[in-house]
């Protein structure tokens, strides 16, 4: 099925706009767990809903979306409680403390899962759709809810901005100033916790830790600034979202989670390569221009002193001499220079090569890259040679 | 210890009484009387492991003390967190921080603008300002990643300076900033002395300690000392503070330790200002 066709679909629409929403509302969040250095509590919280996923089902007894929710959140909530716990209370720090939390919540999750699928109807309830994610599985009952609960977190986030930012770049600062920190640091943790939860029927628990961090991560090459992180975030986790809903729904059975986790990790890998200063691209492309100016500042300097040698700024310095100084030829370096206006080439006795002096402009630049090591030629002499 | 209608030793302009503090119950503030009069430069001068920041922390509400109180103004801190700005070390915030020098100072308006505005034109235009007085204006723009210590430091203060405080409480001002940023820093703690403001400085440098400041507070986990850096930097409490083997520079030998642990109240401001040489 084409992407024309398949947008035609109100189902794969609705689906699709559901996904962008939980992308979106994942990337604005997660990017406040990352720089919070937050990133895998967001992993323990989407592992630890499980448990409340199967409890809010056998308890209500249906598929319906709300106490499954609810239980996700709960139990999502009781594991940070735990990692807190452990983390204050023990000696255990917090890695050791998240992974703790993590499979124990995950496995009592695993246990109460196959044993409400042993119950009457838990096999249409697709509950396994929580696990891997299943962008079918979703109702259009189910889009309200999650629309509605992400947008509530998106305008709270609006809300706070401020002292969401005061706090996570400076608790103390923001304590001084008056704010609660304690309580807006647990309202920032029960938002990601929220981000979470509306995105773990398409996402599912397992990989829905993805769409809170790979967004964040890839945005934070891009920007200085928050507010353009926390956008860009929002941009590239909807992106990720539709992508994976559409693809997941033109090719039958296949589940969105892993989709969309697909598509957030090339988004990453696209940013860490070419994003401007921070990328690796920019970065090669910046020392392998350093690596080719180290010929030409090698040229320069040594003109420079040819000229202090022979007490003559003016100095022309025949070609074949710098080629034989350095070991190789030297004539590309000198075009470049040349066509940078900071040498030119003169012709001295007819029956020689070509020979080279510095321009004013050169001389200069000369002097300047001679200076950091002191600059004066009777001192480069012993220095150096 | 007198309480009229919340009014609590108003001559003083930070007063801490029986303060102590601890870390999984092993003290790290024990019992601390601290009186610092209106319109000094005082540092509170320590060993390593002696709450200097722990004390920071506890007077402005990062930390919760075990038992003891804050007044500012003779008033309780949080009723007068308004005139207080804090300037917490360099190290302890992640410099790679998406975002630029002048937001980082507008944030010192944010107590002021109150839940949810935002800060505006004005706000900005205020920040602005903070950063000329610190010599920084033209990396406004700038991302804080990308500035030195020395300019990451001037930027902290910036922020303390926008908050328009009576009383300044800075840790560690002059860690890792070189020589010219440390004279402009000090300049500008005369300039916040000469407006009539406070500062309390956790400082580390003995030597420059008396030159810099004019009163002083030697901790070891309880006071030794403190008052008018003239009559408390002695050899006698410097030992006291930090054992019997540390190098002292100009200190006054054999000196009566008059002001060691001295009782609340503290002499008035005329004294503080005791020229220093």
């Amino acid at each position: 099925m084409d992407i024309i066709a398949l947008l035609g679909d109100f189902t794969v629409r609705s689906v699709a706009l559901g996904a962008a929403l939980v992308g979106l509302v994942a990337g604005a969040l997660g990017s406040f767990a990352l720089l919070r250095r937050q990133s895998l509590l967001g992993d323990t919280l989407s592992h630890a809903a499980l448990p409340g996923i199967a409890l809010g089902f056998l308890v209500s007894g249906s598929r319906s979306l709300t106490p499954i929710l609810a239980g996700a959140l709960i139990s999502g909530a009781l594991a940070a409680l735990l990692v807190l716990l452990l983390t204050r209370t023990t000696r255990i720090k917090d890695d050791a403390a998240l992974g703790v939390s993590l499979s124990l919540f995950f496995a009592v999750g695993t246990v109460l899962l196959t044993y409400a699928q042993r119950q009457v109807g838990a096999a249409q309830a697709g509950l396994d759709a929580f696990l891997f994610g299943q962008a079918a599985a979703v109702l259009p009952a189910d889009l309200t809810l999650i629309g509605g609960v992400g947008v509530a977190a998106l305008l709270a986030l609006a809300l706070l901005w401020k002292e969401f930012k005061a706090v996570t770049f400076d608790a103390d600062f923001a304590r001084s100033l008056g704010l609660p920190v304690l309580a807006l640091e647990a309202l920032l943790t029960l938002l990601i916790a929220v981000a979470v939860v509306i995105g773990l029927q398409l996402v599912g628990v397992i990989l829905m830790v993805a769409l809170i961090v790979a967004p964040a991560a890839a945005a934070r090459q891009w920007t200085r600034r928050l507010e353009g992180m926390v956008a860009l975030a929002a941009a590239f986790g909807a992106l990720a979202g539709v992508a994976g809903a559409l693809v997941s729904a033109s090719a039958r059975g296949l589940a969105t989670g892993p989709v969309i986790v697909l598509a957030a990790s090339a988004l990453v890998l696209a940013s860490l390569i070419a994003a401007p200063e921070r990328g690796l691209a920019w970065q090669a492309a910046r020392s392998w221009a350093r690596r080719r100016a180290l010929g030409s500042h090698r040229v320069l300097v040594d003109l420079l002193r040819l000229g202090q040698d022979h007490r003559d700024p003016a100095y022309a310095s025949e070609q074949g001499m710098l080629d034989t100084y350095f070991g190789g030829p030297t004539g590309h370096v000198l075009r470049r220079l040349r066509r940078r206006g900071l040498v030119e080439r003169v012709e001295h006795m007819p029956e020689e090569g070509a020979h080279w002096v510095l321009t004013p402009a050169g001389r200069s630049q000369a002097r300047e890259l001679q200076a950091p090591f002191g600059g004066r030629p009777e001192r480069d002499e012993g220095a150096t040679r | 210890m007198t309480v009229v209608a919340g009014v609590h030793e108003p001559a003083l302009a930070l007063h801490v009484e029986d303060l102590t503090a601890s870390y999984a119950h092993q003290a790290v503030l024990w019992d601390v009387d601290l009186n610092v009069p209106p319109g000094v430069l005082a540092a509170i001068v320590g060993p390593n492991g002696a709450g200097k920041s722990t004390l920071l922390r506890c007077i402005i509400g990062a930390l919760r003390p075990n038992a003891g109180h804050v007044y500012v103004h003779g008033r309780p801190y949080r009723e007068q967190r308004r005139r207080v700005a804090y300037v917490p070390q360099r190290t302890s915030v992640d410099w790679d921080f998406p975002t630029t020098a002048l937001d980082v100072v507008t944030m010192g308006l944010y107590g002021r603008l109150g839940w949810f505005r935002r800060p505006r034109r004005t706000e900005a235009d205020e920040a602005l300002e903070a950063l000329a007085m610190v010599g920084m204006d033209a990396f406004a723009d700038r991302q804080i990643a990308q500035l030195s210590g020395g300019q990451q430091q001037r930027v902290f203060l910036a922020r303390a300076l926008v908050q328009d405080a009576d009383l300044y409480l800075m840790d560690e001002p002059f860690a890792g900033v070189d020589a010219t940023t440390e004279r402009a820093i000090v300049d500008l703690l005369k300039d916040l002395r000469a407006r009539g403001k406070t500062v309390v400085a956790v400082h580390h440098d003995l030597q420059t300690v008396a030159t810099y400041f004019d009163w002083l507070a030697l901790l070891n986990v309880r006071v030794i000392a403190q008052g008018p850096v003239t009559e408390v930097y002695t050899a006698e409490n410097l030992r006291a503070a930090y054992g019997p083997r540390v190098v002292l520079l100009g200190a006054t030998e054999g000196a009566p330790a008059a002001a060691a642990a001295s009782p609340a109240g503290g002499p008035p401001a005329e004294e503080a200002r005791t020229p220093v040489a």
